[in-house]
């Protein structure tokens, strides 16, 4: 066996090709910079027929699209892996129970995910000083708003200028008219209070450029659009780079081992296995870029101990690992009579909810410092696996006979088709020091690399807000003359609150920050301990905010990328 | 064409195409069928696709148990006046294939049908597709309503629990199954909202102001500008 090394030098190696990638790669490429994208799955195109699972009919899947090990969010969803990987899986300390979702594939997790694109606002960034807990950024909304700016307009994103406080607008595509269900959360929501907005979703609704198409109403966004009318961060981003100034050699199917040091201090590039034939390979760089996800980033920085770095690299501080969380979760559903019988039409919109909730609470009358936002479902969508598997839940509230057959079954399906609605809380997650992961120290994935290890709890603080979340979806269901499904969940089931990594929204593993004894990287993403090494993922993000973290990831990998083009131009690294 | 018509013709299409022993199993009887049950036109990873084709080949149901089984999916979802039956839709296949997907339903399907065949037995001497359509309504009304039924019938009622979903699941993902339900999406559209008639029956209505936000779908495809203000021009 040998290493075999690149004879290439590149500008950058970028590990990884979803957002925070997919988004480095466009803004080196743009700035005429030769790049290797190193992606740990195969290559995917939405458009190519042959991987194409958009625009399929239930029957197509000869299970209708339940999912399955290699498909957890059904047999049409376009994400290869899930929540375990076959030869690859993670471990947990003491009672931890964290979730891991990786997609291994070009354009990582963005080809299926809820397009949900929310700019942090202004108290986002700065919440130690408004309620003492977690940790400030460095940075401040002033400093991302102009990428997040460049990013609307470049990706795409609809919903409407609203003027709230902590929820800035932007450069807004026109958003899609509410559907049914979703007149009656306005309706109901209004009576307590609760604010609705259109929903900001990176879909476009109008035409954007003349690369990409414009949607077409499938609500098939979990499958990626093969249109590109949908943000996923191969067609969007990943392929107008190799269009672009630079070079850009995508190495698919290559699992990054560690960053390989050289005798100055500065990385000379990555060391990766090709999962095709096992062979080993050294990926050289002028900079190297970790964008394989919070924790599979931390997990390659643990796993680079070299001389000096016997901590692993950027981990001077001990922090890398640390300050792990994950968005808050909690969900609810119910059914509303009024929407019983209702007549059929084509209702499929957007893939997701047209209209949301912003947090609106005031947290000084709360028991909990921190907001959530309500996502909102339901509708008439297209039958899967599972459908009409529920009927006598809807028979029971209605005080009719459960079960029977025949026509009366046939009355059934067409009577509750369509009524039901739910609700799904999305809130911050304080950071903590003691959530953590870390390299299992007797435990090595199928390529010999030692797998990450998790450490996770929640406080009240998060107890507290599922809580009220729960307490929240009970009176809008109420309020929009609706029966709740289920019963409240207790304390001991923490309210309902959803394990940690299950919303997959996993940050600040690598958190920034101006002092190097308490953050891993400074404001601009570049580790303190090695100039030439940056990390756009959601690694860097010192807390989550209520909003979902894909958009700052995308501001942050810009503005972490210029930062990289002005470095190596001023030969600094 | 009856229900019983109905189930010989599935009945003798697996045994044309796939005789090999005297243990016949239905499934795939030919190529085509094969082909189109794997799902080779849904974008299928190398891996899905050999896990899927060794499903297929997997014996579970024999024709005698699935005989049992399209009795009562016809039973529960017979055909209607505009639409066909479970059978039409080929919901025993369906089933047949989700308990070798999910193993967990093997035993509650199989001993669920041996529970129908003795229960048939004890009543009338004869297995569940041998005693006639009235015989099967009878045992089917005393398992077919878990708020009435007997103590003792809890195994059949489970079974038929299990089985009422399974086979709506399995017909309503099916064109018959959406053509009855009247669904009429996942094709190319642009959502424009809720049908005047539609809002009017729930007493709804568009706020103005709330419109002014939406998207016209007569300038979908004209290129978005915007102010410096982010106000949206085109």
């Amino acid at each position: 066996m040998q290493i075999i090394e690149s004879p290439k030098v590149y500008d950058a190696v970028i590990v990884g090709s979803g957002a925070g990638g997919g988004m480095t790669t466009k803004v080196l490429s743009d700035a005429g910079l030769n790049v290797a994208v190193i992606e740990a799955g195969p290559f995917f195109d939405p458009k190519d027929p042959e991987t194409m699972t958009q625009m399929k009919w239930p029957w197509e899947s000869p299970r209708r699209g339940k999912a399955t090990d290699s498909r957890h969010f059904g047999d049409f969803d376009m994400a290869y892996g899930g929540w375990s990987l076959p030869g690859e899986p993670i471990t947990m300390k003491g009672d931890t129970d964290f979730m891991l979702f990786r997609s291994r594939m070009l354009g990582g997790r963005t080809n299926h995910w809820g397009r949900i694109s929310l700019r942090f606002g202004p108290n986002d960034f700065k919440h130690k000083s408004i309620d003492g807990l977690g940790d400030d950024w460095p940075i401040g909304y002033e400093d991302v708003k102009p990428y997040y700016d460049k990013l609307d307009k470049l990706v795409g994103v609809f919903g409407s200028k609203e003027g709230l406080p902590n929820d800035p607008d932007g450069y807004f595509l026109p958003a899609p008219k509410p559907r049914l269900h979703e007149l009656y959360y306005i309706k109901g929501a209004k009576k307590l209070g609760i604010p609705v907005i259109p929903s900001r979703l990176s879909i476009l609704t109008k035409k954007l450029n003349d690369e990409r198409g414009v949607c077409f109403y499938c609500a098939q966004c979990s499958r990626s659009c093969n249109q590109y009318a949908d943000f996923s961060a191969g067609s969007v981003l990943i392929f107008p780079a190799q269009k672009s100034k630079g070079q850009v050699d995508i190495y698919t199917n290559s699992m990054v081992r560690s960053v390989v040091m050289g005798p100055d201090g500065k990385a000379t590039g990555v060391s990766y296995i090709n999962k095709d034939d096992g062979t080993e390979h050294v990926m050289r760089g002028k900079v190297v870029v970790l964008a394989a996800s919070a924790c599979s980033s931390a997990r390659i920085l643990l796993n680079s101990k070299t001389t000096g770095h016997s901590n692993g690299l950027g981990n001077s501080s001990g922090v890398v690992g640390k300050y792990l969380h994950d968005s808050t979760g909690s969900s609810r559903g119910g059914f509303i009579p009024a929407m019983m019988d209702r007549k059929v039409y084509n209702e499929d919109g957007v893939g997701g909810m047209h209209v949301y909730s912003p947090w609106w609470g005031d947290n000084s009358k709360l028991d909990f410092k921190r907001g959530y936002h309500i996502e909102v479902w339901g509708g008439m969508g297209m039958p899967g696996y599972g459908f009409g598997m529920g009927l006598d839940g809807f028979n029971e509230f209605m005080g009719l006979p459960k079960g029977g057959y025949g026509e009366k079954l046939r009355k059934d399906v067409k009577r509750y088709y369509g009524a039901t609605i739910g609700f799904g809380g999305r809130g911050e997650c304080i950071a903590r020091e003691d959530n953590y992961c870390e390299l299992d120290p007797e435990v090595v994935d199928q390529w010999g690399i030692p797998v990450l290890r998790f450490q996770y709890s929640f406080s009240d603080q998060e107890k507290n807000q599922a809580k009220h979340m729960q307490q929240t979806f009970e009176e809008l269901i109420d309020a929009m003359g609706g029966k709740v499904f289920g019963k409240t969940p207790t304390a001991e089931q923490n309210y309902g609150l959803n394990k940690g990594g299950e919303i997959i929204h996993e940050v600040g593993t690598t958190r920034m920050g101006d002092d190097p004894k308490t953050s891993v990287c400074n404001r601009y993403q570049q580790l303190h301990d090695v100039k030439n090494v940056y990390i756009t993922d959601a690694g860097p993000f010192v807390s989550q905010a209520d909003k979902n973290c894909t958009w700052t990831i995308m501001a942050l990998a810009w503005r972490a990328s210029d930062h990289i083009v002005e470095q190596l131009k001023k030969q600094n690294i | 064409m009856d229900r019983r018509d109905t189930l010989k013709t599935l009945l003798i299409g697996s045994v044309a195409g796939g005789a090999v022993s005297g243990t016949m199993l239905v499934g795939c009887q030919t190529e085509e069928a094969v082909k189109e049950a794997l799902g080779v036109g849904i974008g299928r990873t190398p891996f899905e696709r050999e896990r899927d084709a060794n499903l297929m080949k997997e014996e579970f149901l024999t024709v005698a148990e699935l005989g049992v089984v399209a009795t009562l999916c016809d039973i529960i979802l017979p055909p209607s006046d505009s639409a066909g039956g479970a059978s039409d839709a080929q919901v025993p296949d369906f089933i047949n294939f989700i308990a070798k997907d999910i193993p967990d339903l093997k035993i509650p399907i199989r001993g669920g049908v041996a529970w129908m065949n003795n229960e048939s037995l004890t009543r009338f001497g004869k297995g569940f597709t041998d005693i006639t359509n009235a015989q099967q309504i009878e045992i089917v009304e005393d398992i077919a309503y878990p708020d009435t039924a007997s103590e003792v019938m809890k195994p059949g009622v489970n079974f038929f629990n299990r089985m009422r979903g399974l086979t709506l699941t399995g017909y309503y993902t099916t064109k018959i199954g959406l053509d009855d339900l009247g669904y009429v999406g996942n094709r190319p559209n642009a959502w424009d909202g809720v049908p005047q008639d539609v809002l009017d029956k729930h007493g709804m209505s568009y706020e103005k102001e709330w419109l002014a936000k939406c998207v016209d779908q007569e300038q979908r495809n004209v290129k978005a500008e915007w102010d410096e203000q982010g106000n949206l021009l085109t």
